[in-house]
């Protein structure tokens, strides 16, 4: 109980001080998970439209395995990312291991499948109902699609934070593919971990507590900024 | 000179699951006039006019347009029994039609204010389609299915879940929008509002077009005593 009040007033003072090195694990935290979110969208939110709109042969199976991808075990994910990264692997040329570029492709991996599926069963429900207006007035595939990403934005941003949560708190691949790595690759997650082994509790609960604030202050400010809940809005 | 008309349908049907639906159905269209699809229920017309728009697929037979076939739905616009609200305002659902068909933003949106007007929705432009009533909705569907201009209007009982007053707004949109030209093709539950707004009538049954006639013919005088029957509020099975 009294590492919880010592890392809540530590967490204090580490916000009100302005600590430099606090800022910058802030900053490359949210700068790696949002850059990793913004691709992850721009891959998984059209997947899921387009697996909403489009019959093909294998979709029910695809759907399966794109719903059990969402429990992909980050560490798995990391230790792949690392293979291909490392020196002798085949995108080992490129030197992004330990990098916040290899962190962000771990992190893309990890959420893609997890908000393309919750984007899929919002667009699914709202494919259901346009689907006889959209092909009546002979919409192509690509105007259905962007359609229903349109119309089924507020429901896709759930599926957006969903993934900034699960990328904000990751901590397995990030740590494999970046390493913890001083001032270039420590951020909030891997400074929590490291700060538990090294046995200062309160400075690693003062870190969480900030971790934890930062996860709902974006939150809110989505959903302040994209006008959610508000009266007659969709 | 129609892009439609005359339309002739060679036996076409639907099925669903193997099952018939409709037909097969054999008729021939002018293109003017507003055909009311009446019958009991489950007779199949829903699925008629899904199928002559081309929404349901067709199991066997031809429908042929005076045109192309994917050229034919262009011209065309469906207003269902439920009416379908895009999630956007008035205005951006109005406009929607326009802009698949690639009218500038500023443009369609212009028209749709337009079409709003026309149909007494004008001051809810910015209005969430979503909350408007039932007969404010319908009346919606009804501009955004007009907003393009088509040739061929099917309505699916757009009036079925209004009063009567919303019903007769509806109405005198449909005869003013009859009197310039645009084929309607509607189905209906309500004897009065067929005798009102038809020309012809194709009375349906088992999922066949049992009678097909003027409605001037159709209603004083029907032809098989199913018809009769059926206009005289009798079950008809």
């Amino acid at each position: 109980m009294s590492d919880l009040l010592e890392g809540a007033l530590q967490a204090f003072w580490l916000v009100f001080g302005r600590d430099p090195v606090l800022i910058e694990i802030s900053l490359r935290s949210l700068r790696v998970t949002l850059t990793a979110l913004l691709v992850a969208c721009v891959i998984a939110l059209p997947l899921g439209a387009y697996l909403a709109v489009r019959r093909f042969r294998l979709r029910r199976y695809v759907i399966a395995v794109l719903n059990a991808l969402m429990g992909l075990p980050p560490v798995v994910v990391g230790l792949i990312v690392y293979v291909f990264l490392s020196r002798s692997g085949p995108l080992g040329v490129l030197g992004l291991l330990f990098t916040p570029t290899a962190m962000i492709i771990a992190q893309v991996i990890i959420i893609v499948p997890l908000i393309a599926s919750i984007a899929h069963q919002a667009l699914r429900e709202l494919w259901s109902d346009y689907h006889d207006l959209l092909i009546s007035m002979n919409a192509s595939q690509g105007q259905r699609i962007r359609a229903l990403l349109w119309d089924g934005r507020r429901a896709l941003l759930t599926a957006a934070l969903a993934g900034f949560g699960r990328g904000i708190g990751e901590v397995g691949a990030i740590m494999v593919v970046g390493g913890n790595i001083d001032h270039l690759t420590r951020v909030l997650t891997t400074a929590i971990a490291l700060e538990t082994g090294k046995g200062e509790f309160a400075l690693a609960l003062a870190l969480g507590f900030i971790l934890i604030a930062i996860a709902i202050g974006v939150n809110l400010a989505i959903h302040m900024l994209s006008g959610t809940e508000r009266e007659g809005r969709w | 000179m129609s892009n439609l008309f005359p339309l002739s349908v060679e036996g076409a049907l639907t099925r669903r699951r193997g099952r018939v639906l409709v037909g097969p159905v054999d008729l021939k269209l002018d293109p003017t006039g507003t055909t009311m699809v009446i019958g009991p229920n489950g007779a199949g017309k829903t699925s008629l006019l899904r199928m002559l728009h081309g929404i349901a697929r067709l199991g066997a037979g031809r429908i042929n347009w005076a045109c192309e076939e994917h050229e034919a739905q262009r011209h065309q616009a469906f207003v269902f029994q439920q009416p379908v609200m895009m999630r956007r305002t008035v205005q951006d659902n109005l406009a929607y039609p326009l802009r698949l068909s690639g009218v500038k933003r500023a443009e369609a949106r212009d028209r749709a204010a337009v079409w709003a007007g026309k149909v007494g929705l004008g001051a809810m432009l910015t209005r969430q389609a979503t909350v408007l009533s039932g007969g404010e909705r319908q009346k919606l569907a009804i501009a955004r299915a007009l907003i393009r201009d088509p040739e061929l209007l099917f309505l699916d009982e757009p009036c079925s879940s209004l009063d009567g007053r919303a019903t007769r707004e509806i109405e005198e949109i449909l005869h003013g929008v009859a009197e310039v030209g645009t084929r309607i093709i509607m189905s209906t539950h309500d004897m009065g509002q067929a005798r009102r707004l038809g020309t012809e009538v194709a009375f349906l049954l088992h999922g066949k077009v049992h009678e097909f006639a003027a409605a001037d013919t159709f209603f004083p005088a029907p032809a098989t005593a199913q018809a009769r029957a059926f206009l005289n509020g009798d079950i008809v099975e």
